[in-house]
């Protein structure tokens, strides 16, 4: 009797649109051939620096791409210009992002000295030497109005997403529907009306009416984001509680909420990265101040309206104090960012 | 023999909620509900503020485009009318979405079908990260990166194209145009859009686009019959969404555009304005009255951009729906 022995290794199932090695070859060979094109349109003619280089590159790549493979018929053809154009169309897309990061990194360094984060403007004017004053305030400010919004704006936004989720109430659609329609509300829409109720009421800007214009931007995308995260909670988990005799309100506050605790931190971080930035609202609500302060009765400083008063006055010193701030600013958008997605995986994961 | 008992009355549940939940209920309504309030108070409070304006100027307030008070004390020598920067907001927003649209069409399908996987998670968050960057850093770039280069461009498309009418220009100065303006207002836009064109476009039917290729047919047909048909409506309600940025983005359209008070579609002359760069600028030094007819202006830009987004968020919930 013969025994069949199985030696052949099964190879894996491959899908067409995966990338092969002569595909690799071939867009390396076609990248290389359009910079070449875009080196020679550098030279000869008036398109210079990296963006005229990159003019070239980007008409050659399609051409190339439709000259090699002309000869396999307009399918394929068609198909290896699609593939180029959507590739350098992202390319084209991703130069601004790019841009964006590196000049406020390399502009906003320069504003940087020894105690850039602990000096406030109290008695250097925005145009004095780049060795004195800092941000200190503002970042004070910022943090202090966002922190006043959030205590306002995150228990709201996760009472709404309740509502929506749990309560199921009448108006359930409604609200969900108002939440995403007021992310669309201009941002200075916001800050005038907080002018036309907080303000004129108390007869000046304060960093409460600052805070007061930020809970209305920040509401909508806590509202959102913990919509999704209650949703992710399994019947099961509800069913269970009530099956113990659990109110609704026990269910709610002691094994939902917990159960995606680190969800809504995430929705409350988004939404902070949310505001953290806004400038028009800030400027009719909580103005300006150039000292260190936490008066939330008096006008206040702020990152953003730092950065677009140094920036209005046409100095240099200031105009690179304005992209110091915005160095800063980035840098706390950034770091909210890392933290909301090391939280959210970690949610995942679990 | 035996007496069957009559089998007992089928015993009635119903739910109820204990009065710990009535007033958990309730609780949570009243906060639901501050949203709507919310909405309604903006409305409100800015048309209580700017009541006198319209009942002063009616329907000059959007058709004329001159703004000035002679005298602040006095509400006589006041002219208002803002149909410039109505102009100016739709122009400033359609060259946004002009731009941005096609760019987030193929953003949003090289990450979703082209990039390789090692790149989609990474390029999804750079996506929001992007999206998350604050307005007037925006606003800054655009007015000392952006606005050189787009002089330049400007130059060159007014030389080659002067013939077509929006290119004209009367003096050959590009410097803060709706042009440049509008070019920034894409780039600001293009996240938002790309983010909800790949949401759509990556939920389309895989058997389908399989079948293409099983069919024989390549990439760009499966997508094109198959993604492109399928995402159409969420495209739209993103560019919707973009187009409400875009008409109520503020600092940025402060820094990149000359506010001038006159109709202007030339896009490439330094003249413009929208409406929250109006108001941004007129702030500062505004009398009671002038106030008074910012808070007319913010009550329009309000009803349009609500308008717009109400129907943004009716498309790309129906889009989602479909899914």
């Amino acid at each position: 009797m013969t025994t069949y022995q199985y030696t052949d290794v099964v190879p894996a199932p491959r899908r067409p649109w995966d990338h092969s090695r002569s595909t690799m070859i071939r867009t390396v060979t076609l990248i290389v051939l359009a910079g070449l094109f875009g080196s020679l349109l550098n030279k000869f003619t008036g398109l210079s620096g990296f963006l005229g280089w990159y003019v070239g590159l980007a008409i050659a790549v399609p051409v190339i791409a439709f000259v090699g493979s002309a000869r396999h018929g307009w399918n394929i053809a068609s198909d290896r210009i699609a593939t180029s154009l959507v590739s350098v169309a992202f390319a084209t897309v991703a130069i601004p992002w790019v841009s964006i990061f590196v000049e406020v990194y390399k502009k906003g360094s320069k504003a940087f000295h020894a105690s850039y984060l602990t000096d406030d403007m109290r008695i250097t004017p925005s145009s004095d030497a780049l060795q004195y004053g800092g941000v200190a305030h503002a970042i004070l400010g910022t943090l202090l109005m966002v922190l006043i919004a959030s205590l306002i704006a995150v228990p709201l936004g996760i009472l709404a997403a309740v509502y929506i989720v749990e309560v199921k109430g009448r108006f359930a659609k409604m609200v969900r529907f108002l939440t995403q329609a007021m992310s669309g509300v201009p941002s200075i829409v916001a800050g005038l009306f907080i002018y036309s109720t907080v303000v004129i009421f108390f007869g000046g800007f304060s960093a409460i009416a600052g805070s007061l214009a930020l809970v209305i931007l920040m509401l909508p995308t806590v509202a959102r984001t913990s919509e999704e995260v209650l949703k992710i909670v399994p019947d099961e988990l509800r069913s269970a509680s009530y099956a113990l005799g659990a109110t609704q309100a026990r269910t709610t506050f002691r094994v939902v909420l917990p159960t995606v605790a680190s969800g809504l931190l995430t929705a409350a971080v988004l939404g902070v990265a949310r505001v953290v930035g806004e400038t028009a609202p800030l400027i009719l609500t909580s103005s300006y101040f150039v000292a260190k302060s936490t008066n939330i009765g008096e006008p206040i400083a702020s990152l953003p309206i730092y950065i677009f008063s140094s920036l209005g006055l046409g100095d240099s010193n200031a105009t690179t104090r304005a992209w110091g701030g915005s160095l800063v600013l980035l840098g706390v958008v950034f770091i909210l960012f890392a933290i909301a997605r090391t939280i959210s995986t970690r949610l995942r994961r679990k | 023999m035996q007496t069957l008992e009559t089998p007992p009355d089928q015993r009635e549940i119903r739910a109820y909620f204990t009065p710990v939940d009535k007033v958990f209920r309730g609780f949570v309504s009243t906060a639901a509900l501050f949203s709507l309030a919310v909405l309604v108070l903006i409305a409100a409070f800015l048309l209580y503020r700017g009541f006198e304006i319209f009942s002063d100027f009616g329907m000059k307030f959007l058709t004329t485009s001159k703004w000035e008070i002679l005298n602040p004390e006095d509400a006589s020598t006041a002219t208002f009318g803002i149909a410039a920067m109505l102009v100016g907001s739709v122009i400033t927003a359609t060259i946004a979405i002009v731009i941005a649209v096609p760019f987030a069409m193929a953003a949003a399908l090289f990450i979703e079908y082209y990039s390789p996987k090692f790149l989609r998670t990474a390029l999804t968050a750079l996506l929001d990260l992007v999206a998350a960057i604050p307005s007037v850093i925006y606003g800054i770039w655009g007015y000392v990166v952006l606005l050189p280069l787009v002089e330049d461009w400007s130059a060159t498309l007014n030389k080659y194209l002067d013939w077509i009418p929006i290119f004209s220009v009367r003096t050959p100065i590009f410097g803060r145009s709706p042009f440049l303006a509008g070019l920034l207002l894409s780039i600001m836009i293009l996240p938002i859009v790309t983010s909800v064109a790949r949401e759509v476009y990556s939920q389309a039917p895989r058997e389908l686009v399989d079948a293409t290729y099983a069919l024989g047919g390549t990439k760009w047909g499966g997508i094109k019959t198959v993604v492109l048909p399928f995402g159409r409506s969420g495209l739209v309600g993103g560019a919707m969404l973009g187009l409400g940025r875009a008409l109520g983005e503020t600092v940025a359209v402060y820094l990149t555009l000359n506010l001038v008070f006159e109709v202007n579609f030339k896009i490439l002359a330094s003249a413009g304005g929208n409406v929250a760069s109006l108001i941004a600028t007129k702030f500062g030094e505004a009398s009671a009255y002038e106030i008074k007819g910012l808070m007319a202006a913010g009550l329009v830009l309000f009803l349009v951009t609500l308008a717009v987004n109400f129907m943004a968020t009716v498309i790309v919930n129906r889009a989602r729906k479909i899914v």
